[in-house]
Parts: C-alpha cells; structure tokens; sequence
C-alpha cells in the first residue's frame, strides 16, 4: 500500500504532464471519434445498478437477467451483436452520475438496463434524457419517475403508486382489517410505500403510523405504539432486513396480528430475520414475479434457464430484468441500432414477457400493471395470486 | 401527544431501563478509559462491536440453533458473556497495544489519539463488513462467512407492571449489568489492581513513584471496560437476536453521551447517566415518534456539554473514589 | 521529519514511511526557497493544468471505468473543496470539526430549497447559502467551543448527524425522498472556446462548467486563506493551536477567533453544498453522511493539516484512488482507517506539511493547544482549559 501511494505519486505528475503536453489537442471532447474500438455491428447496452455494496441484493438478480438476455441473443449470431456492458452505482447517487455520463459521452450506449433504485434514477434520469438515449428499469419503483416528462425513460415494474393501493386493498378485502397499523424506515423508498398505502386507507381504515430507525436494532418502542393500538394487520414500507427484526419484535411481544409489507421485503432475508416460526400470517405485495414461486411453464423454465446460468434461484426482479433486456434486444432485431429509433421502437412495444406483459404507456410506466401477494410458508414463498383475486387460504 | 406518554408510560419505562442498561455497561469502557487516561476512546464502539461477533461465535460453536433453558441456558449465558468479553476485552487491550501506546511514549496530543481513534474504529467496523454476514440482514456473498444467528431463549412474559409485561430477557439485562456494576465496583475499590487504576487516574505521577507500573494499569483500564462491553455485547445478542458491522456506531455515541450525562470518568455515574438516556429515549419517542430517537440522544448531549459538561454525578475516578 | 524519541517495533514502516515522504520533504524545502517568479510561474503551471485536467486523453488513464469530468467534479473537487475548508478550522485553529458535511448539507438543502420553491437563481442562492451555513457554524460554535477540543470533537459529531436525521424526518423539505429538480446555475455566456466546450453554460451532461465553477472557486476561497493565515488571525489561530492558554493570557481572544474560524469553515462548506445540489439535480438526506466527515478529515491529515498544498494533495488522492481502482472500492475505508492510525504513530504532520507544522510536531505538541498531554510518567501536569 505504501508502495502504491508512492508510485500514485508518480502517475499523479504524469498525467498532469500528459494533459499538458495535449493541450494543443484542446480539451475533451464528449463526439468526436473516440470509442473506436468496436466491431462494425456491434452496439452496446448499459446496465446501471449496485452491483457491489449494501443494496447489491436487489440489482444483481436483474443485472443477470439482463444478461441472461443478452447471451442468448449473442449466441444466436444475429447480425448486431450487443455488447451488455454494467455500471457499478453501489446504489450511490453520486456514484451513479460519473457513470451514466461515461456510459452516454464515452461509451455511447444505445439503451440502458436501469438505473435500478429510484434515487439513483432522479440523478440519472435527466442525464439519459439529455443524450436521448431510452431506458428501461427492472426495478425503480418510485411514482414520481413518471411524472417528471422524461420521453425516453420506461420502467417494466408497477410504481409503488400502484403497489401501495393493492395492498391497500388486500388488507381491506382479503383480511378484512379495520385497524391497521403502518410503520417505515424514513427512506425514500419505505415512506413512499407507505404514503402510498396510508392514502389508500383514507376512510377505509383506521391507520396509525411511526417509523423505525433503519440501523437500529431496538424497535421497542415502535412495539409498544403497535401493541396499545391493537391493530388488525401491520404493513411495513422497507427493506426485509428491517421487516424481519420489527416482526420478530412484534411477535415476541405477543402481537400476532397479520404482517404485510412490499417488494423490498421480498426476500428469504424476511425469514431468516425474523425466524421462521415468527413469520407466521405474513404477505408480501409485490409488482413481480418471481421465477422461484410460479407455476407458469414459462417462468418455470426461465428459473431454470437462470439457475443454470447464475447457480443461483431467480429471485426478486430477475424476470424483470430479462424482460426489460428482451425488449432492447427485439428494438435491435428490428434493426434500429440507434438510440433515437430504439426508443421510437419501445412506443409501440408490445409483446408478451416473462413475468407479464410488456407494452409501455406514454410516460414510460407500464399501460397495464398487476400486484401480485406472495405468503411466507415455511422457509419459502407462495404466490397467492393477483392482489385483486387473491384469497388468504 | 402527551396522552401517548400517558398510555405508554409502564412499556417505555420497562425498554427504556433495559436499552439503557445496555448502554451503561458500553459506557463504563468510556468512563474508564477518560479516568485513567482523559481521552475518548472513540473506537470503543468497535470493542462492543466485535464482542457481539464474540457471542454469535461462541453460539455456534456450542451448536446452540434454539431457544434453550434451565441449567443449559445459564452454562451458554455464561460461556457466550465469557466469549464475548474475550472479543471485546483482547480488542480493546490491542488498540491501545496498536493505536494508543505510541501515541501516548511520545506524549502526543488529545487530537492525535482521536484521530487515530477514529481510523482504528473505521478500519475495524470496515473489516467486519468485509469479513461476516450475520444471516437474515444481508444476501450471501462470495467470500464472506455467513453467521446464522440463533434465538437463545424463549421471550415469555413474567409479571405485570400496571399495564406492561415484564419480559425475562428485558429482566435479564437490567438485573445483568446490575450485577456487573456491583463487580466492577468491587474490582475498583477492593482490589489491587483497583488501587492501581484509582492512583494513576489521581496522578499519574505519583502514581509511578509509589512503584505503580502505568502500562500494566493502562492496559488493565482498556481491559476491564473491554470486557465490559463484552457482557453488554452478550446481553445484547440475547435480546434482540441480530447484529451488524455498524451496530456499535449509534450505541457507542449514546453510550458516551451516558458516560458524559452521568459524569464522564465516574463508573456510578455511567450507571446512571445509561439508565437515565434510555428512559429519555423511550419517553420522548412515545411522544415524538420513533424517528426522532437519535435526535433526542444526540440534542441530549449538546445540551449536557454546554450546560454541565461535568455530568449528574460529577466527573472523575479520582475524587469520587469510583 | 521523524521523531527524535523513538520507540520499538515499527522501525521498518517508519523507514518505509520515510522514504515516502523525503521527495515531498524535499519538495517543501526547495518550494521554501523558490524566488518569487519561480512560484508565480507554477501557481499559474498549476491552474492551467487543472483547466486541462477534464480531457479525455487524461481521463483515460486517470478513470477509465467512469467518467474522469464528473469524477473531477464529485469526489475529487467537491473533497477538495471540502477539505480547504476543513483545513482552516481543523488544520488552522486547532479544532476537530468531526460533523462537517453538516455544514454541506445545509448548503445543499439551502440551494434545493430556495431553487425550487421561491425560484431564485444560482448566484443569489449561493450568497444566502454562505450567510446560513457560516451562521449555523456560529450558532453550534458559541455554546460548544469553549468545550475542551475532545468534546468539541463528539458534539460536531452528534451536530452533523442531527442535521441529517432532521432533514430525513422533516416532510416539508422532501424527508428521506429529499428535493428534486433542483435548478441548474443560469448560463453566463454560450461561448464555445474550443469545439464542443461551453465552460459557461450549465447543461445536465456536461459536468465540465460545473468543474470550472468549482475550479474559480478554489482559487478563490485558496487565496482567501492564505491572506487570513498571513493575516493576523491566521497568527492568532496558530496561537491558538500550540497553546491556547498562552494565547489567551498573550490578550488573544481566543473565543472570538475560534468562531471565526468556525464560521468561515462553515461558509466554504455551504459554498460547496451549492454548487453539489446544482449539479447533481436531486439531494437527499443521504448524501451526508457521517463518512463523509470522517473522509474529508482523513484528507486533511494525510495531506498535512495546515499546510493548503498538503491538504489539496490529501484530498486529490482520497477522491481519486477509489474511482482509480474501481475494484478496491470495497476496501477504500478500510485503508482509509489504517492509514489514519499509521500517520499517527510515524507521520502525525501529515504528507505535505508545512514547514510551521513539522517544527510543531516535532515538539510533539502539534496537533492544537487544547488541554493537556496524555498521562504518561513524562507528561506534565494538566491544564484544564475550563
């Protein structure tokens, strides 16, 4: 390391020298004929998520999807190859703006797989909208994306505008809860949720609201709120790390009520957290499907294709992240290689995909969404169906 | 608002005296450490930390994969706080061997050793994020183990105190450091090596003319805060059954935020000044919300050091004869 | 610049050490010595190289797995930046300032919350931003600095994460979804120097007109410090930060220049936290983070706290590596950490420090005047500053 800091130190004069001596080349230049590396037919497609880092969990089941995708294209030996080409965010707004301006100045994608959270994608959005070049994103959720007028950016997920709602609904119709108690863990992401679902409940319910800390390990006092209104159901906005540790709590504080939460606690995080035998009358609402839980041949041999690929279950957004690639790739096959026809393409996009069917309205959200409820049995998840039709057995 | 407090008042006292006996325990380390020393071992949250790791060790060395009781839960009890206090007690005792010894020969600044401080508490927590994945709280990832985290004993209730039920591992923690307190005051006041630590917090210089060997006491100090972090880790593993590279962070700051409360380098005062933040804590967010909790904590201790830096009980090992 | 009283056991890390550090020893001494042209010559040698810095010939080797104009601007001038203004309240007066992003995150949420809401423009924003954070910075400054330098150090800490959490609990300011579409700076001039470059116009793709921004600001805010270091406060604050005792019996009002000090640490930070929440479009509470902190003082102690050069080069590297060795990244705090406690034990003034600062620590009281030396049978006695 020491060595390092030294020989950093020499490169660090370097390239100081380097940059002067092509000043006369004059600066940087964003056009221009650099990237001249690439085979003549082939294009490249970005991908923009965490990879690395805290939130990996959630991006790496679609990033391999995507590329999924995009190898059995390439092995076909169309006439455009793709060149898949992921972007490291670890999640990181600040770490997602260096990248997308590379991938659009320098590497000059034609469409990206992504971003995938919904923060990044407020940093990234403007910068894609810019280059024009389309995106589409396996997994931002966030309601607000659509209504920022961005004409090439499209998500192949419901919105938690959608999710909330359905939830929402579930636990009125399915549960028959009056009283519900709704907590988050103060991010973007948590309270969006669970504004989305509050607002739903407006008039139907009783709601109750705190939040947690998201680090922290203690949710007693959250606990004891839960426990003193006494609530037919509690649904949780956020991640399944913290929904495990607040339902291990409320369990071992004798509150049994029903359990629900989102898609970012989907996951066997959930169980493992809070202990299979506290996971009990617990539900997830989801916009996905999740290739470890169907019966449908379809995405049965996908999960099997995936396994095969990755050694790995296709979890959470892993279809997704296929479809989202699938529609690149049939822009492609039509033979736009540019990314102005490849989002003309996307406008008219209609076709079946793995986990539902991929046709975008104009704002880039999906023209038609459906939840699904998953429930926790035993180490695993059930899928109990469309949120609209789904029973609790 | 106030109806909250009202209708919560039994439940947040119960949390409230058990989080914050868990926060006196970390907060004699700091305590101890100011006493002897007068500085902020601000890597002690990393002592806590690793003593956590300590405990789920020991668990699954032992096999333990459930709730257990009677005799066999008493042995684990003892074997995982004595697995946990080594953790927590060889850490300490190696940063000040790393981190601080140096430092202290070349008679260097109080910055210098929180700067170091902070880089040794950084690298630690870093390392551990690197290294285990307590299961349930992250997805696998290649090259880093993966530590189940195993309930140790069955959350049942005891008795009623008006409204709210007392929980026996809520009990446990509380009656827990009590004991441990009654120890290490023991320890300070009875023993030898008491003696020692009590003299060199005095003066230090007299200390060493009355043949006190200062690096013995030193690493004594940094020893007997670690391992009381280690029981506060063990008891903590017990209780809320998770843990995480950044777990020491937040409690390491409440902790010393007790320490200053209750009087910063007086080991009753920690007691109390613990005891004291947590029932604030759980008060204030029955009233303001949960979120709001770090808040209180860290207002808490601005106020406190603008207002009475020298804490509830007043400062110093020395004077207040521990 | 080792120490005279050595101790056993890391004698080969301390040699290693040495030979790192003798070049820029070196370095500092010729520089010391340089006649007046010499220096002006490589004042304007170095902001010319840093207006060329943001080319792709150069990017290529300094960044090649992200984009080296926008690395140029967040980390690396963002930390830079930072670090500057770290420096003068760390580095000058003596005071460890553990919360600083505080200071940035209010700069950010000033501009985010004034661009979005009332409308006004970049420039204006800025001058209210400087006013609010260099104002926050005395309102924690007043009641805590008259604190023991340890305590100072825990409570900016706990400032910087009540800043953060308020921001995340309060709704009216966006809580954890933060502000978005936060406005661009108004274009000064469409200018196009050489094909393809418009350092005045503030678009969403370009990051270099936010580099520049970011440059012009450095210049300024570097000058600035060194008039007030050559000044008599930078006297005072050096005072101060050897013996604050003696400082204040000398008929130092060492309060009062303490909080300025303070203040304008505070003001640089707002400064920068403005010109961050213009480029990036969107904040939130996030993006401040208490390793953010920790990073920046890292910066300025590896570079040589004191020293402008020292802490420029600290903060260069400190934003630099990471995106350098993208792969390493995980271990970036890793090595952060150790290499904190490392420069303790054999090189406390840091890589580049001034010539002032080495004889300071050579004396072993270098790193401020708060309070006492450490118990140890050699120390002397304490002196409470309380």
């Amino acid at each position: 390391m020491r060595r390092n800091i030294f020989r950093l130190g020499g490169a660090l004069a370097l390239g100081t020298a380097l940059s002067l001596g092509l000043a006369a080349c004059g600066g940087g230049s964003g056009d221009g004929s650099s990237g001249g590396g690439e085979a003549a037919g082939t294009v490249k497609v970005g991908f923009l998520g965490a990879l690395t880092g805290e939130n990996a969990g959630i991006a790496i089941p679609p990033h391999n999807g995507a590329k999924l995708a995009f190898d059995e294209y390439n092995k076909t030996n169309p006439k455009t190859k793709i060149e898949y080409v992921p972007y490291d965010s670890q999640g990181l707004p600040e770490q997602a703006t260096p990248l997308a301006t590379k991938a659009v100045r320098e590497d000059k994608i034609v469409a990206m797989v992504g971003p995938a959270f919904s923060g990044e994608s407020k940093n990234v959005g403007p910068i894609l909208e810019e280059a024009k070049v389309p995106s589409v994103s396996a997994s931002a959720t966030a309601v607000d994306l659509a209504q920022q007028g961005w004409k090439y950016w499209h998500r192949v997920v419901a919105n938690d505008g959608a999710q909330g709602p359905a939830a929402a609904e579930f636990l009125t119709r399915a549960m028959k809860a009056k009283k519900i108690f709704i907590v988050d863990d103060s991010q973007e992401y948590s309270a969006g949720l669970a504004d989305a679902v509050d607002a739903t409940l407006k008039g139907k319910a009783t709601v109750n609201r705190d939040k947690v800390d998201q680090q922290g390990s203690d949710y007693a006092s959250t606990v004891n709120k839960i426990k003193a209104f006494n609530p037919d159901a509690v649904f949780f906005g956020g991640y399944y790390a913290q929904a495990g540790r607040l339902l291990k709590q409320l369990r071992q504080a004798d509150v049994q009520a029903p359990f629900m939460s989102g898609d970012g606690s989907l996951d066997a995080g959930l169980i493992e957290g809070a202990g299979e035998a506290n996971a009990t009358d617990t539900y997830i609402a989801c916009p996905c499907v999740l290739g470890s839980a169907s019966d449908d041949p379809e995405v049965k041999d996908f999960a099997q294709r995936y396994k095969a690929a990755f050694n790995a279950d296709a979890q959470i957004y892993a279809t997704e992240g296929y479809d989202a690639a699938t529609a690149i790739i049939d822009a492609i096959k039509a033979g736009n290689t540019d990314a102005e026809k490849i989002n003309e393409f996307l406008k008219t996009y209609s076709k079946k995909g793995v986990s539902k069917d991929i046709k975008f309205a104009p704002n880039g959200e999906l023209s038609t969404s459906s939840i699904f409820v998953y429930a926790v049995k035993g180490k695993d998840y059930t899928l109990l169906g469309d949120s609209k039709t789904a029973s609790v057995q | 608002m106030f109806n909250d407090l009202v209708s919560q008042f039994w439940p947040s006292t119960i949390d409230g005296l058990a989080l914050g006996s868990i926060y006196a325990l970390i907060a004699l380390g700091y305590t101890m450490v100011y006493g002897v020393l007068r500085l902020i071992n601000f890597a002690h949250s990393e002592v806590f930390m690793i003593g956590t790791f300590g405990a789920l060790l020991t668990l699954n060395i032992l096999g333990v994969t459930g709730p257990v009781s009677g005799l066999t839960f008493v042995g684990v009890l003892f074997l995982i706080a004595a697995g946990a206090m080594i953790a927590s007690g060889g850490t300490a005792v190696l940063l000040e061997l790393v981190a601080y010894r140096r430092l202290r020969k070349k008679g260097a600044s109080r910055l210098a050793f929180l700067i170091s401080a902070i880089g040794a508490s950084l690298f630690l927590q870093e390392l551990f994020a690197l290294v285990v994945i307590p299961e349930g709280f992250d997805r696998p990832q290649a090259g880093r183990i993966q530590v189940p985290v195993p309930a140790l004993m069955e959350k049942e209730p005891l008795f009623s105190i008006g409204d709210a039920v007392v929980r026996n591992d809520k009990l446990l923690v509380f009656v827990g450091a009590i004991v441990m307190m009654i120890v290490l005051d023991l320890i300070v006041n009875r023993t030898r090596i008491g003696r020692g630590i009590r003299a060199t917090a005095q003066n230090p210089e007299s200390a060493v003319l009355m043949g006190v060997n200062i690096d013995r006491v030193v690493l004594m100090t940094f020893l007997i805060g670690g391992a009381m972090a280690g029981i506060a880790a063990a008891l903590y593993v017990v209780e809320f059954e998770n843990t995480q590279f950044f777990v020491g962070f937040l409690l390491g700051i409440k902790a010393f935020t007790a320490a200053v409360m209750g009087g910063i380098g007086n080991l009753r005062g920690a007691l109390v000044g613990g005891l004291a933040l947590g029932l604030i804590e759980a008060y204030g967010t029955s009233m303001l919300g949960s979120e709001w909790q770090h808040v209180i904590a860290f207002s808490i201790l601005v106020l406190v050091l603008m207002f009475r830096p020298t804490g509830i009980l007043g400062e110093s090992l020395q004077q207040a004869r521990a | 610049m080792s120490h005279s009283k050595n101790t056993t056991g890391i004698g080969p890390v301390r040699a290693a050490m040495r030979k790192i550090t003798t070049p820029f020893d070196e370095m500092r001494d010729w520089w010391g010595r340089a006649p007046g042209w010499v220096r002006w010559t490589v004042y304007g040698l170095v902001i010319v190289a840093a207006l060329l810095a943001p080319s792709d010939s150069v990017g290529a080797f300094m960044s090649p797995e992200s984009d080296w104009a926008t690395i140029l601007f967040y980390p690396i001038g963002v930390f830079v930046l930072l670090a500057i203004g770290l420096n003068v309240v760390v580095g000058q007066a003596g005071l460890l300032d553990l919360g600083f992003v505080a200071f940035f995150a209010i700069g950010g949420y000033v501009m985010a919350v004034i661009g979005t809401e009332l409308g006004w423009n970049f420039w204006e924003i800025i001058v209210v931003a400087v006013l609010i954070s260099s104002l926050s910075g005395i309102i924690l400054g007043a009641p805590t600095l008259r604190l023991r330098g340890d305590y100072l150090a825990i409570v900016t800490l706990g400032f910087g994460e009540i800043v953060r959490l308020v921001a995340q609990n309060t709704d009216a300011i966006g809580g954890p979804r933060g502000i978005n579409s936060i406005p661009h700076p108004p274009d000064m001039s469409d200018i196009e120097i050489i094909p393809d470059l418009q350092p005045f116009t503030y678009g969403v793709i370009d990051p270099r007109p936010y580099y520049y921004l970011l440059v012009a600001l450095c210049v300024l805010v570097i000058i600035f410090a060194r008039r007030l270091e050559k000044s008599r406060v930078g006297r005072a604050w050096a005072a101060i930060r050897e013996d604050e005792d003696a400082a204040e019996i000398m008929g130092v009002p060492t309060f009062r220049f303490k909080l300025l000090a303070f203040a304008i640490g505070a003001a640089i930070g707002g400064a920068t936290g403005t010109v961050f929440a213009a480029k990036m479009i969107s904040i939130v509470p996030n993006n401040f983070p208490f390793i953010l902190s920790a990073t920046i003082l890292a910066a300025v102690v590896l570079g040589g706290s004191g020293n402008l050069p020292g802490v420029i080069l600290g903060a260069f590297l400190v934003g630099w590596l990471p995106e350098r060795f993208r792969g390493f990244e995980d271990y970036r705090v890793l090595l952060f950490g150790g290499v904190l406690v490392l420069m303790m034990i054999v090189r406390p003034q840091g890589l580049l420090p001034s010539r002032q600062r080495s004889a300071e620590f050579a004396e072993g009281s270098g790193m401020g005047g708060m309070g006492a030396e450490v118990a140890t049978p050699t120390a002397k006695a304490e002196v409470s500053s309380r």
